[in-house]
Formats: C-alpha cells, structure tokens, sequence
C-alpha cells in the first residue's frame, strides 16, 4: 500500500512541480513588467495597473481559476482548455500567472522604489545608459530587497497549487484525497503534507543561501 | 577663454523660483566656492549643470560651445545627453557609492562602461580593461585609499567613502568637478582628510565648483567665491576678498553668522 501511495503522490507532485516552475517562469517577468510600469512615471499605465492589481489581490485565486477554466468555454461556445490533464494544467497556470505577477509586481516596485534615487542619480552623472543604470546598478540592490518578502511570496505559491484540485488538476493533494475517497484510508493526507514540507523545506534553504550570497553588501 | 561660462541661468519647481538670473564664469584650472544660505539654491545650481535638473532659462557654455540653451530646445539623444554630461562630474553630499561593488569597481565601472563603446574594444579587451584598473587603483592611491581597494562601501568610513566618491567622479576626467557640501555628512573628525584631498585636488590645478559650509577652507582654497540668496548671486568675486571684505551688506551678515559659530 505504502509503495503504491507514494507512486500516486509522487505523480500529484509531477503536476504541482510543472504548476510551480510554470507559473514561476511565466509571473516573475510578467510582474517586473507591471513593477517597473507602476512604479515608472507614465500616469494613465500606473493607473491601469492598480486597478488591476486591486482587482486580482482583492479576489480569490480559486475563483479566477474557476473563471479562466470554465469561463471561455461558456463564453465562446467551446471550451478553449483541452479536457485532458496539460488543459487542466494550462488554465492553472494561466490563472496562477496573472494573479501572482500582481503579487510580484507589488514586491517589484517596492524594491524599485526602495533603491535611493541617488544611486539612479549618480549612474547618470557618471554617462551611463538607462539600461547601463538599471542592470549595473539598480537591479542587484533590488534583488536584495525583494528576497525576503519574494520567498515568502513563492512559498505561498507551492500550497497554492493545491487549488487546481477544483479545476479536477490532479496534483498533490488531489492525489493524497483520492486514498481517502477510494480506500476510505486517511494516512495518505498526512503522507501529502511530508511532500509539502520536503518542497517548502528545500526552497527555504534556497532562499537562505540566496540571502547569505546578497549579504556582502548593504 | 573661460571653460565654463553660465548665463542667465533661472529654474522653478511649479512657481517657486529657485533659481534667479545666475551668470557667472570659470577659468581653467580655477576654483570656485559656492556660499550661502539653506535653499539659496546652490545644489540645483550644481544638479543644472549635471543635466540632473532642466534650466528654465538661460545658457551654458563649455570650452565656448553651448552645451544647454533654453532658447532653442532640442530634442536631445541619450548619447548626446551622455557626452554632455562627461564635461561635467559631481561628489554628492551623500556619496551614493554603489554598495554592491568595491571601492575599485566603483571607481572603475562607468570607464568600463564608456569603454565598451570603443572601436578596439573586443580586440583590445584585456589591455583596456586593465589600463582602467591601473587608473582606477591610481586615483584611489591619489586619495590615500591605496589599501582599501576592495573594500565594499560598507566597511569604509564616513570619510573614506567620501574620497572613493571624489575618485569615482575623477576617473571620466571631467573637466569640471562639482562638490556640493562634500564635508556636510561627515563628522566634524572626518572633514578633514576630505578638504585635504579636494586641497591637493586644487593644487594640481583641477577646475572645480565647491559648495560649502567651510568658509575657512573656501577663502583658502578657491580662487573665486560666489555668494548666493534666495536663488540670486549677491556677490561673486576674489576669494579672499569675498571673505575678508564682502561689498554686500547681505554677503557680512551671512558671514557674521560663521564667523561667530
Ligand atoms: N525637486 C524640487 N521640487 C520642488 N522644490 C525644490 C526641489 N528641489 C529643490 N527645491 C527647492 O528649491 C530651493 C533651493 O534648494 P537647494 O537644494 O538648491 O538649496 P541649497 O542652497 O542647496 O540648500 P542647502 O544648503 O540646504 O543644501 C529650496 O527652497 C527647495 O525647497
Ligand atoms: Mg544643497
């Protein structure tokens, strides 16, 4: 039993991991993007962005996920997800994408805003370039400033994934609730939360180890 | 002919007019102290002349060529803006050191940077690049800062901050180098050194602009003083005798204050 729980785990986790790297892969960009445009000096786009990142901060992720899988296929008729598992996984991701790239984005700017705008300044009194400015000097300064609440932020991200269990994702715990459901056995959820710790455990030292290299400077 | 010549410089944040009609000349190889008041407007005097602030009015001239006219705005490319600008070089009140990099790499980066641009970059690389080292460990030894090369801004002092800042602004060559209140952070056991380094900085004949607090080390240092209020120049003339005998009712009553502190 013990082997054939941990193999129906281990293929829950196979589809949280791709929802993690995706959504990951996909959100950090996407929320520098909205970081740098809401912390820039264009009025009418900071605008758009709030409101947007107020929107999505300010409902459910599990009710945009149920919006993103069920709504175009409402909408237009037919369902744009194929109904197999890479759909399910690909509206996750969608969903996931857009809500924690506001989350980033928030993170974004205040490390955007959190560097001195000296430092801005004195790149520019030096002759060097917007982008010379900001990949030289500004972007390693706001890396270290957005660490800590970034990993904090990610580690949300992996029991988050949780949620694509409402879309029928079969990921993790999705997995470990199938025993219960099927062999009427609770173990296995208990089993489920090891995975979850073993994932969150590693990510922590990650993020340590990332923190300890940014400690050479303040 | 004068290196520097600002005309009839004027500048407003919205209607608060910080900046009144300025006009006043640099010779090569001169140094100038700017005196005054808070909110005399003497750093966004020095941040016009960096292109960190627009001039609402008036002109500015290097080596006889307009690098600024606010008569004839032109759409400006970041290059041009950026070759403009290495005329000019600024020691902030606050450093702004780049902390993630050691004194060396601070003082190295924008040459490196420039150097890119070069057309025997990618066939000189090494040669260049270690020429800029040389130069940048050069500058730094300049400042007393030999041993310190590799420190991060972190570990060096208030002081010794202050010198990398002045050696990172020295190594585009400039040529003119704008303090402004580079003693004004420190403690009062660390302006020293600084004042020594812009001294020996003024003895070899670099064309300066210092704003200051130090009436002592204006009168001693510059060739030429500038007195500022409210946005205007009240008085400008020869260093000593701005100190020693100003012609201003305003500029004595300004002075008195020092004198008796
Ligand atoms: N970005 C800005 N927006 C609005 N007002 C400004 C701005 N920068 C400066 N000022 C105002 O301009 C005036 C002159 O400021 P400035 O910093 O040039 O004075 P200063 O002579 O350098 O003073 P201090 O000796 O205190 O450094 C002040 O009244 C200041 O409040
Ligand atoms: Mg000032």
């Amino acid at each position: 039993m013990f082997g054939a729980v941990t193999l129906e785990l281990m293929k829950g986790l196979w589809t949280t991991i791709q929802i993690f790297l995706l959504t990951l892969i996909f959100s950090l960009p996407l929320g520098l993007i909205l970081g740098v445009g809401s912390a820039g000096r264009w009025k009418i786009l900071k605008r758009v962005i709030q409101v947007f990142v107020w929107i999505i901060r300010g409902t459910p992720l599990m009710l945009q996920l149920i919006i993103i899988f069920y709504g175009p296929g409402l909408w237009l008729g037919h369902n744009i997800w194929s109904g197999n598992e890479a759909g399910r996984i690909t509206a996750t991701v969608v969903a996931f994408v857009i809500n924690y790239a506001c989350y980033f984005s928030v993170i974004f700017r205040g490390g955007i805003e959190g560097v001195p705008v000296g430092q801005r300044e004195a790149g520019q009194v030096l002759g060097m370039t917007k982008s010379q400015i900001f990949f030289q000097i500004t972007l390693l300064q706001m890396v270290k400033r957005v660490v800590p609440p970034m990993s904090n932020e990610i580690i949300t991200l992996v029991k988050d994934t949780s949620l694509a269990r409402i879309i029928a994702a079969y990921e993790l715990t999705f997995a470990g609730f199938s025993f219960m459901k099927s062999a009427g056995i609770t173990w296995p959820l208990f089993y489920t939360g090891v995975f979850y710790l073993a994932f969150i455990g590693i990510l922590t030292l990650l993020f340590n180890y990332i923190e300890k290299k940014l400690d050479y400077f303040r | 002919m004068a290196i520097l010549e600002v005309k009839n410089i004027g500048k407003h944040f919205g209607s608060t007019e910080v900046l009144k009609d300025v006009s006043f000349s640099l010779e090569e190889g001169n140094a100038l102290a700017i005196i005054g008041s808070s909110g005399s407007g003497k750093t966004t005097l020095l941040r016009c002349l960096n292109f960190l602030e627009k001039p609402s009015q008036g002109e500015i001239l290097v080596k006889g060529n307009a690098v600024f006219d606010a008569s004839r705005p032109v759409k400006m490319s970041e290059q041009e803006l950026r070759r403009k600008r290495l005329h000019f070089g600024l020691v902030f009140q606050a450093f702004h050191l780049f902390p993630q990099y050691t004194a060396l790499e601070n003082v190295t980066l924008a040459e490196k940077l420039l150097a890119q641009e070069r057309e025997d970059f990618k066939s000189n690389k090494k040669q260049i690049l270690e020429e800029i080292t040389e130069h940048g460990n050069a500058l730094l030894a300049q400042m007393g800062l030999a041993d310190r090369a590799a420190h991060y801004p972190h570990q060096l002092s208030g002081g010794q901050q202050q010198r990398v800042a002045i050696a990172r602004a020295l190594a585009l060559k400039p040529d003119i180098l704008c303090f402004d209140e580079p003693t004004s952070a420190l403690d009062p056991e660390l302006t020293g050194e600084v004042l020594k380094v812009i001294r020996g900085l003024a003895e070899q004949k670099t064309t300066m602009i210092i704003v200051t607090h130090e009436m002592a080390f204006a009168r001693d240092v510059a060739d030429q003083i500038i007195f500022m209020d409210e946005g205007y120049i009240v008085e400008q003339g020869d260093a000593k005798q701005v100190i020693d005998n100003p012609k201003e009712e305003r500029t004595r009553r300004f002075l008195s204050r020092y004198s008796q502190g």
